[in-house]
């Protein structure tokens, strides 16, 4: 992930100074609320590095380091791969999240993972509403060598998931990994949709989901943690991707959700290709955010 | 949208209505409540800011009027500043031009550009009775060209041909020429979503604006957008000039920052809403209405006004 270009420069001018005063706390915030780590956290991370301020002279690089290290304690503990629980045949994998967050190419990113680890992956094509979202999810099975299930758009979504799951079962398939429409939060109706998916998946085996993820795109503010409630409701939502860290967006908003929610975060989205796609990494998300260096 | 917002500055500007006299303090101490209201809405820092320093420039000096209480005057202040921040008048696509005008779609990944293209293709085609040609300029994501063309036979308008292997440039060029030949009014460019640190995605984006010299360039933005939303639409405007910006994901419960920041920043309005998945979800951007539904106080305002 790339550094944050506005952050970095106000952390540098923060450099020359020669200690922490109120000015140069308050200028940090501004600079966290930037990041969309949202007020709250923005003040409460603040406030952590102004109670460390009496215990050395700082200079710039370590005021950086307090914050990051501040971040990355928030981050730490939420930092945990993906991993399908291999004595379920198939592990299910299901897909959620608000339009355009970038589902369907993740789905394409994780499966060609497990796809080289040797694991034999089926993809559904649960979106069976947008226009040629179905098309766009064959074309990344094929680039995967994903078995791949799919209906006419318009079909029923969980008819869908009830037969991709016989065919990955038939197949004797490691892995499920379903796809879903992007629905907004707020409409009543698609969460319904989305919550008869998983009562179809708990009928054909009651531990299923294993996995249930919700893809964020880093551009959205503090819209995030509304989704990760109201997903965690009706998807039971066990992990999170953070995709499009490639642009200028920071993702500071995974902050705030790691701090109230605790979820495990699997992997950040760096790219449109297969390859991008990286394990959560909380020292180097939080060295980013504060436009420092990759440390390894 | 807006409600949360609404909620909060409400009951900020209620307490502050309610008192006979105020104080500089007491303006001060709104303001910093105002400010926090803002900042949770995703509105940009520095618009915030320059928000926050207006209202209270204005609010110090003010001449109460005998029938309105000093509370009430910072609201409409309040509005009036709210509203000069959306644009004080609502604007919308304009094709005051030679036809086949282009108009040129660009914005981030996943922000709504192929949707939107379709939803303004079927308005022209159907409550303006324009001939619409849609071509996808979109050579990189999965299946994204049949998207449009799956739209394009949903809405029953017209899109160009899939040549495979053309470059955007080249198919902009065709769909030009097709607009042409075929006697259209309005030719569409949908685009492949890119962030703006993509120097090549970027000046591939510019190359394209250089061969069409498109009549608008629309930046398509998600109204769940962060304090990122004033870096990306100046980003786009200083590669593009962007014309107008498409506000998609209305019908969400975001809280509209967004839509204050980019508008801010830019000074290019906001030219159209989305406000479903559908083509007919589609809605003007009308500031006034806006902002009256931010503030939810239109009877103190009006009140004011009439003072
Ligand atoms: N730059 C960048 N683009 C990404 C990333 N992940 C996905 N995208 C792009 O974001 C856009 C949306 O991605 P999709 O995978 O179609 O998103 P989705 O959530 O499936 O969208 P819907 O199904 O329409 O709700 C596409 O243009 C993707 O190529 C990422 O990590 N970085
Ligand atoms: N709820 C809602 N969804 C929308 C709106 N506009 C677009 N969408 C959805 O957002 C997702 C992405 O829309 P697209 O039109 O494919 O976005 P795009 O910008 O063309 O994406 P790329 O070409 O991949 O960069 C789809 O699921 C759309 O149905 C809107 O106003 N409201
Ligand atoms: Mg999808
Ligand atoms: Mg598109």
């Amino acid at each position: 992930s790339k550094t944050s270009s506005s952050l970095t420069r106000g952390i540098t001018d923060l450099f020359t100074k020669e200690k922490l005063d109120a000015a140069t706390l308050d200028e940090l915030e501004d600079l966290l609320i930037r990041s969309d780590l949202g007020i709250a956290t923005a003040e409460r991370v603040t406030e952590a590095v102004g109670r460390a301020r009496h215990a050395r002279a700082l200079d710039g690089e370590s005021v950086r380091g307090i914050v990051a290290a501040e971040v990355a304690r928030v981050l730490e503990p939420v930092a945990k791969p993906l991993d399908p629980p291999e004595s379920a045949r198939p592990a299910v994998i299901l897909v959620v999240g608000v339009n355009g967050s970038g589902k369907t190419t993740t789905i394409g990113k994780i499966a060609e993972s497990y796809r080289t680890a040797g694991l034999k992956v089926v993809l559904a094509a649960g979106d069976t509403f947008r226009a040629a979202a179905v098309e766009q999810l064959a074309v990344w099975a094929k680039r995967a060598d994903a078995i791949f299930v799919s209906k006419e758009t318009g079909a029923d979504a969980a008819a869908l998931v009830y037969e991709a799951w016989q065919k990955a079962k038939s197949e004797d398939a490691d892995l499920l990994i379903i796809d879903t429409a992007g629905r907004l939060q707020n409409k009543a109706g698609l969460m319904a949709e989305l919550e008869k998916i998983v009562r179809v998946l708990k009928k054909l085996d009651p531990s299923a989901p294993h996995d249930s993820l919700l893809v964020l795109d880093a551009t959205t503010g503090q819209n995030a943690l509304g989704q990760v409630d109201a997903f965690g409701k009706v998807a039971g939502v066990t992990g999170l991707v953070m995709t499009k860290l490639d642009g200028t967006a920071r993702g500071g908003i995974l902050v705030a959700v790691a701090e109230k929610y605790k979820l495990p975060v699997h992997f950040i989205g760096v790219g449109e290709g297969v390859d991008d796609l990286e394990p959560f990494d909380p020292q180097e998300f939080s060295r980013a955010l504060l436009g420092l260096p990759r440390a390894g | 949208m807006f409600d949360a917002l609404t909620d909060r500055l409400s009951g900020i500007l209620d307490r502050l209505t309610r008192r006979g006299a105020l104080t500089e303090a007491d303006v001060a101490e709104a303001m910093r409540e105002v400010r926090r209201a803002l900042l949770e809405a995703d509105v940009a820092l520095d618009v915030a800011r320059t928000f926050i320093d207006r209202v209270k420039e204005r609010a110090v000096g003010v001449d109460v009027v005998k029938s309105v209480t000093p509370g009430q005057m910072v609201v409409k202040i309040v509005h009036d500043e709210l509203v000069a921040m959306l644009g004080a008048d609502a604007q919308t696509i304009s094709l005051a031009a030679a036809a086949p005008v282009p108009i040129l779609m660009v914005g981030l990944q996943g922000s709504g550009k192929t949707t939107s293209t379709a939803k303004i293709a079927y308005r022209f085609t159907n409550r303006d009775r324009r001939k619409v040609l849609m071509a996808s300029l979109d050579t990189r994501r999965p299946a994204a060209m049949e998207q449009l063309a799956t739209l394009g036979t949903q809405t029953g308008v017209a899109t160009l041909p899939i040549v495979p292997g053309q470059s955007a440039v080249q198919i902009a060029r065709r769909a030009m020429e097709a607009g042409r030949l075929g006697g259209y009014d309005v030719v569409l460019l949908d685009t492949a979503g890119r962030t703006t640190l993509d120097e090549a995605l970027m000046a591939e984006v510019a190359e394209v604006k250089r061969a069409v010299d498109p009549h608008e360039v629309l930046l398509v933005a998600d109204a769940l957008t962060g304090q990122d939303a004033v870096v990306t639409a100046r980003a786009f405007d200083e590669a593009l000039g962007v014309t107008g910006i498409v506000l998609t994901r209305l019908d969400g419960d975001g809280r509209g920052g967004a839509a204050l920041s980019m508008r801010a920043v830019t000074g290019k309005p906001i030219k159209l809403v989305g406000v479903g998945e559908k083509f007919d979800a589609l809605d003007e951007f009308d500031p006034q209405r806006i902002a009256n539904r931010i503030l939810g106080m239109g009877d103190v305002v009006a009140l004011v006004e009439k003072a």
